[in-house]
């Protein structure tokens, strides 16, 4: 075989804390020693009072979801290439996997060989429905929040959606859902998913405009 | 719970928790030890079955998954050993330990049934995910070359 698997080390799999976000609320006590959460993200209410802008208030709303694409319960299975990440360190997905001709890995090495639709209490194997990589046409590792923002507006790229369908997806979709309940000690997206919906949901009523190449959160 | 399941083509009616791992009413209740317990995580192949005809890994597999849907196990690839990959892995002497083995050729069996004549890259990424402690890596796609009828380079 080209590729050998080498012994796996559980612990590998494990979670470190990521680093505290920015934001303009009052951080919460820090009590417990090792950070669990990912933090807050700020609500479309912060933007409308701070950012009078249309223009700019849409893309700062744009650049406070980017936290969530770019987080790695997110973009791990949004790779640039033709594999997952895996873990906050965003190492290559062990056992190698490879995402096939329709995105859901190769014969006898399925996504759902493995990951199954429902949580899973014996094992560390996240679990959620339709488990699977994003198309390459969707991959947001390595891309800009200008560059994500484009894809996501672009409905050759983006699965033939609408920006209401965006919204949708993003407050109802049960596998973006896993990203705020991955289980196993792992990490969560920052917010609530319902609260990511509301920034994504005002990103578009303002107008859905990108950030600049250049901005980032 | 009741679940239903077809298993090597017979029909079973097991009573058991319905998120107990499918592995664990093959061998535990349907006495078919021929699939093996490796990691218990699916991170290393051992207990690679068929749920029609996906391999899927059975250590993590809730049986109520497989509820209503067919099995195949080591056991039910042929009725006598006669599977090509079967009479290639005698033919090579693929095995040393054979912990892995069983889960080795399920796997290489749904690749053969999905690419009867893959490449040595397809074998490759397919099997990626089946680890074997002994390292008979390339006697295992020797084997499976030698079952898909591909000349030796």
């Amino acid at each position: 075989m080209k590729r050998f698997v080498g012994p796996v080390l559980l612990s590998a799999l494990g979670t470190v804390a990521c680093a505290t976000p920015q934001s303009a609320e009052p951080p919460r006590a820090a009590a417990t020693p090792v950070d669990k959460t990912s933090g807050d993200l700020r609500s479309p209410a912060f933007f409308e009072a701070t950012v009078p802008d249309r223009v700019e208030r849409s893309r700062a709303l744009f650049l406070e979801a980017t936290r969530v694409f770019l987080h790695p319960r997110c973009v791990n299975c949004h790779p640039a290439g033709d594999s997952p990440m895996q873990g906050d360190a965003q190492y290559l997905h062990d056992p190698p996997v490879w995402r096939g001709s329709e995105d859901r890995g190769v014969v006898g090495m399925e996504c759902t060989s493995c990951h199954q639709d429902q949580k899973l209490d014996l094992a560390r194997v996240p679990s959620a429905p339709m488990w699977r990589l994003a198309p390459r046409v969707m991959a947001w590792a390595g891309q800009s929040a200008h560059g994500i923002c484009e894809q996501i507006k672009d409905p050759a790229r983006n699965g033939g959606r609408t920006l209401d369908r965006i919204v949708e997806h993003s407050a109802h979709d049960p596998l973006v859902a896993w990203g705020w309940t991955p289980g196993a000690g792992r990490v969560p997206a920052p917010g609530t998913q319902a609260l990511f919906a509301e920034i994504v949901r005002a990103w578009v009523e303002s107008g859905a405009e990108c950030p600049a190449e250049e901005a980032r959160r | 719970m009741t679940v239903k399941l077809q298993v090597n083509g017979v029909e079973h009616a097991v009573d058991v928790d319905p998120d107990m791992p499918l592995l664990w009413v093959l061998r535990d209740v349907l006495n078919l030890t021929g699939t093996k317990y490796g990691c218990g995580q699916a991170l290393c192949g051992a207990c690679a079955v068929h749920l029609d005809g996906q391999v899927v890994r059975s250590c993590v597999t809730p049986v109520q998954r497989a509820e209503g849907r067919a099995v195949t196990t080591i056991e039910g690839l042929s009725a006598d050993g006669s599977h090509p990959l079967q009479r290639a892995w005698v033919a090579l002497g693929v095995p040393q330990c054979g912990y892995c083995q069983a889960g080795q050729i399920m796997t290489a069996a749904a690749l053969l049934a999905g690419k009867p004549k893959p490449t040595d890259d397809e074998i490759d990424r397919s099997m990626a995910g089946n680890i074997c402690r002994c390292g008979t890596y390339p006697r295992i796609r020797a084997a499976i070359r030698k079952a898909a009828g591909i000349a030796d380079d």
